[in-house]
């Protein structure tokens, strides 16, 4: 059952940018996203604040930073602006304080990221690709053909949801709760602004930790038994010297199998969506993919940029700082709107266009800059790719039939619903 | 003008020229050298400009700040000459630098 709970100023009607003081403007409130009208409250920021102090909000007083080069400096200055205690704008339960290396500074950070990343380094992407290949097939061949589907359900989670299940080497029959235990993890009033009740969150991640100490168990007992050591997160984690004794530290435990999933999860599935819709609403764009799919890979990167699945990412000022000409105080909190850099016109080009063959596609931010920087880039433009290269060889066009419906949230930038009808090539 | 070396993980080698100044990234771009991203722009902020120094050459560049060194200890096949491009300035004395592309970029 999802309750609204939701922040104060969601009781409120949703003004027009141009009609809300400067100094009140709150590009926190979640309806931004879910009602699609966060470009001009952005634009806004951009042109006359681009640094924006709000001193109250229903997730405390926090700084906006909103212009790309300026999110490029607090993103990349990990000694001036911290990590912890979370990356999201609101602050953590004080019950279930989950600790994630995303949410950890150097050193420890880099310990823990080094244990799992090479399940997704490039070099092990090669091995993956005739797999990815074959589900993707597998999922577009099944689409009904003529009548309008969900793209969010039959695709978008589809893949991403078999992709995670054979990261972590999750039993593949019950690969839908990796799915739903990520939707509750980011779905937090308090946090995110989402619309998920303390209860149910809490339910959710507590039957996520008994089943992943159950593979965690299971996984050694079969290592024992002398079965050959697998390729997945678990079994990476466990042979690692920082990280194999990670399930007697369960919040730390609980939390990186959440980053993984949480991770693995919305940001691709929220891109794979976003592509599809963009592509009908620049019609343009979609001839000229027609017409040259070697495109494709140039067109993933602008996907990426344009969607920016994940909206935001937070900072703790480590001491004062100046950023634009603003002093942020030590220990303020400050909120880099990734969605807002992706669209700032002093550096991109035409923003709010997609274009599929944009020069210099891959300077976005969508996957954050410095140490945090994603680490699953390249497996999320490999799937993208294999989708796109196996959609173009089937499909005419997939037609946008209704208006897509988006989540109500603050950090997660995706949808619920695209509703399509596939059109096979002649 | 220097001339500088980068091996792609190929084997394929491009000779191209460095301006005085500018760093051995903007070199592989304004050379169109393939296997270089520089997702960043030259931030030292993504790691994607990722070369391998060949060992006589390694103490004549400028040394690696901890920001970059941060970002290095992170690449997919670090290695000992490991530096980002966009960090490394040029001058004549680097005449003849070899640099090697690693496989994969972060």
């Amino acid at each position: 059952m999802n309750i609204m709970l939701k922040p104060s100023s969601a009781e409120e009607v949703l003004l027009p940018a141009a009609d809300i003081p400067l100094e009140s403007l709150d590009v926190s409130d979640p309806r931004l996203l879910e009602t699609n009208t966060w470009p001009e409250y952005f634009k806004r920021l951009r042109d006359e604040d681009p640094v924006h102090y709000l001193p109250e909000s229903p997730f405390g007083p926090f700084w906006s930073i909103t212009r790309f080069e300026d999110i490029q400096f607090v993103d990349s200055n990990f000694k001036l602006f911290s990590s912890e205690p979370v990356i999201v704008i609101g602050d953590p339960d004080e019950e279930m304080s989950l600790e994630m290396f995303i949410a950890m500074d150097p050193p420890k950070h880099d310990e823990q990221r080094r244990a799992v990343q090479s399940v997704v380094a490039p070099k092990n992407l090669a091995d993956m690709e005739g797999l990815i290949r074959q589900r993707v097939i597998s999922i577009l061949d099944n689409l009904p053909v003529g009548e309008s589907f969900n793209w969010v359900d039959r695709v978008s989670i589809e893949l991403t949801t078999q992709m995670l299940a054979t990261l972590f080497d999750f039993p593949f029959e019950e690969r839908h709760k990796l799915t739903f235990w990520s939707d509750m993890a980011t779905s937090s009033p308090e946090m995110t602004g989402g619309t998920t009740s303390k209860e149910e969150r809490f339910a959710a991640m507590n039957e996520c930790a008994q089943a992943f100490i159950k593979l965690w168990h299971d996984k050694a007992a079969r290592r024992e038994a002398g079965e050959e050591k697998s390729f997945d997160l678990i079994t990476l984690l466990q042979s690692n010297e920082e990280t194999k004794d990670l399930i007697d530290r369960p919040l730390e435990f609980l939390g990186n199998i959440i980053l993984l999933i949480v991770g693995g999860n919305d940001t691709t599935r929220n891109s794979i969506t976003g592509g599809v819709h963009a592509l009908n609403q620049f019609p343009a764009e979609y001839d000229k993919l027609r017409g040259d799919t070697s495109l494709i890979p140039n067109m993933i990167s602008e996907i990426i940029r344009w969607q920016t699945p994940l909206a935001h990412m937070r900072r703790i000022a480590t001491e004062d700082v100046e950023v634009n000409g603003k002093t942020i105080k030590k220990g303020d909190k400050v909120v880099m709107w990734y969605l807002s850099g992706n669209r700032d016109e002093r550096v991109i080009e035409n923003p709010d266009q997609f274009q599929v063959d944009r020069k210099n596609a891959r300077h976005h931010l969508s996957f954050g800059f410095g140490v945090h920087r994603c680490m699953g880039n390249r497996l999320a433009e490999m799937q993208l790719r294999i989708l796109w290269e196996e959609i173009m060889q089937r499909f005419d066009r997939i037609e946008v039939v209704d208006e897509p419906k988006y989540i109500r949230s603050n950090f997660v930038k995706g949808y619920s619903d695209l509703n399509v009808i596939v059109h096979p090539k002649k | 003008m220097a001339k500088i070396t980068f091996i792609e993980h190929s084997g394929e080698q491009h000779c191209v020229p460095a301006g005085d100044g500018q760093t051995l990234m903007q070199v592989a771009i304004d050379n169109a050298v393939p296997g270089i991203d520089a997702d960043c722009g030259g931030g030292c902020a993504c790691g994607t400009c990722h070369v391998i120094v060949a060992e006589q050459w390694r103490d004549k560049l400028n040394p690696a700040d901890d920001n970059e060194q941060a970002m290095l200890s992170m690449a997919p096949e670090p290695h000992r000459g490991s530096r980002l491009s966009c960090q490394v300035q040029m001058n004549e004395d680097l005449d003849g630098l070899v640099v090697e592309l690693p496989e994969f970029q972060m």
